[in-house]
């Protein structure tokens, strides 16, 4: 389990975290919703340990993140797993050597044993058939697919994911997103989605936390996001007008 | 009076920028190396840096030095006017021109533009595409692997130098013989005048304080740049400004220290 208690970043005087407490379960998909600029970024960026907090506590299955050694963090990184919004492949890579990163980098394993690591993950994404191929040859979906198996070839124990969904188009997207929970529910890892995607919120969110303005308004499951009273998710999810008939017809057939 | 303190502020927080600026480049030189990467990946970056900024810069450096020492040679013999002076002065002028400066740190201030706009774009668009967020999340030392191998890549640049100052003499024979304005035996014997031995010592030494501030320099600002690509673009501009002016103080001083 992921824990966060009272999270708290500030850049100068503007205080973008206030104080966000909540936590992510094992074999769930966790979604971090919000508006541009609500502080979804810079929460990930704390969880990573990209971004150092002001305050507060990002405890890792018993692990503070704040107190772990350079050495200890390093491994509890090679624990993490991230998919980057823009993909963030290496340009001067394959597919193949872009996926097999991270194993030549951390392990010992023999040239073979990597590559059938690597054949293995890119089976899973579907993508053995491009793994000759750079970055700028594959279209974005495919692209994405890539960053997911490179971070899935060290399996690692917890999941992120900046808005995986974003330039894709809705077809893609719902593959995106079946593909990264299969994918939690198979390894039992805990996965956190940043996101901006409703199709995602619905289909996916196991659980979901809700940011307005450096806090946390919300939080729940994808069923529960159709019950709330919470006028600030409701203008956030239901803002356009299909999901508002959405969930009118999700009450009136709970009715 | 107010315009007078408005400039004195912010002449000061002028001062502190380079101050600061100057701080966060030694702390990124200290973790360049800082945990290290795997040495076989190392080997090949390595490898594929020497390719890049030193085998792919000889081409411009031998065209330069050719044409450099030639110009050397004929604007020595053209302020020759006094026919007291001996022919052999061209050899010796243009000898001793290549060998102390326009080798060492005119060709340097020339691949400060181009090997340095190279490194600050690749590491700034690594920077912009989240390439060097991806490898800080994996637990790899960025700054050790983008930089590292940069650095040693440079430590072969003194062999481009030795070709550059080879070249330049070379250039400055073609261009005297062609002109006639001495004779080939003359221009030699001027080559071999009052040679000492360390001046080329001197250049070599001058060439690796070059080769390291060519490699950090744009790094640097390619490393800690923000904004997206048209800022890119700005840091590779303003890099080669600083690694310029970094190298022409670098050369005052250690000329100083080891000719003055």
């Amino acid at each position: 389990m992921i824990e966060v208690n009272n999270l708290h970043k500030s850049f100068g005087e503007t205080h973008v975290l206030k104080g966000i407490t909540t936590s992510f379960e094992k074999g769930k998909t966790n979604l971090i919703i919000g508006q541009s600029g609500s502080g979804k970024t810079v929460f990930l960026k704390c969880l990573l340990g990209l971004l150092i907090p002001d305050e507060g506590e990002i405890i890792y299955d018993g692990r503070f993140l704040s107190k772990l050694s350079i050495t200890d963090k390093r491994d509890l990184r090679q624990e993490i797993g991230m998919v980057f919004q823009g993909s963030a492949l290496f340009d001067s890579m394959t597919v193949e050597e872009n996926v097999m990163f991270p194993l030549d980098m951390f392990t010992k394993q023999a040239k073979s044993e990597m590559e059938d690591r690597v054949n293995e993950v890119l089976m899973r994404v579907n993508l053995e058939e491009a793994k000759d191929k750079f970055p700028s040859e594959i279209s974005g979906g495919m692209q994405k697919r890539v960053a997911i198996a490179r971070a899935i070839v060290m399996k690692p124990k917890y999941l992120f994911c900046d808005e995986p969904n974003s330039g894709l188009d809705p077809k893609t997207a719902i593959l995106i997103d079946n593909l990264i929970q299969e994918l939690t529910q198979e390894n039992d890892i805990i996965t956190v989605i940043n996101s901006h995607d409703m199709n995602s919120v619905m289909e996916i969110g196991e659980k979901i936390v809700f940011l307005k303005n450096g806090l946390k308004e919300w939080e729940g499951t994808n069923k529960e996001i159709f019950k709330t009273d919470n006028k600030a998710v409701t203008d956030f999810v239901y803002s356009s007008e299909l999901f508002k008939k959405v969930r009118q017809m999700y009450i009136e057939e709970r009715n | 009076m107010l315009i007078l303190l408005f400039l004195r502020l912010e002449s000061q927080n002028v001062f502190m920028g380079y101050l600061a600026s100057i701080g966060n480049y030694s702390i990124m030189v200290k973790e360049v190396f800082k945990k290290p990467t795997k040495w076989s990946i190392m080997k090949n970056l390595i490898l594929k840096e020497i390719d890049e900024l030193i085998y792919g810069s000889l081409g411009i450096i031998i065209f330069i030095s050719i044409f450099i020492g030639g110009v050397v040679a004929i604007q020595t013999a053209l302020n020759m006017t006094n026919p007291l002076i001996p022919k052999n002065l061209i050899g010796f002028a243009t000898r001793q021109s290549v060998i102390l400066e326009f080798a060492p740190t005119f060709t340097s201030i020339i691949m400060a533009g181009k090997v340095g706009s190279y490194i600050t774009s690749s590491i700034g668009t690594m920077r912009v595409t989240e390439q060097i967020d991806a490898l800080e999340v994996m637990g790899v030392n960025s700054l050790n692997y983008l930089i590292f191998p940069k650095i040693i890549a440079m430590l072969f640049y003194p062999f481009a130098i030795a070709i550059a100052m080879y070249l330049g003499v070379l250039g400055g024979l073609i261009a005297n013989v062609m002109g006639e304005h001495s004779t080939t035996a003359e221009f030699i014997e001027g080559i071999q005048i009052d040679f000492i031995p360390f001046h080329v010592t001197y250049s070599f030494i001058k060439t690796l304080v070059f080769a390291f501030l060519i490699a950090t320099i744009p790094s640097f600002h390619g490393y800690y740049m923000k904004g997206g690509a048209l800022d890119v673009g700005k840091a590779s501009t303003t890099s080669f400004v600083w690694t310029s002016v970094a190298i022409i103080i670098a050369n005052f001083v250690l000329t100083q220290l080891l000719l003055g």
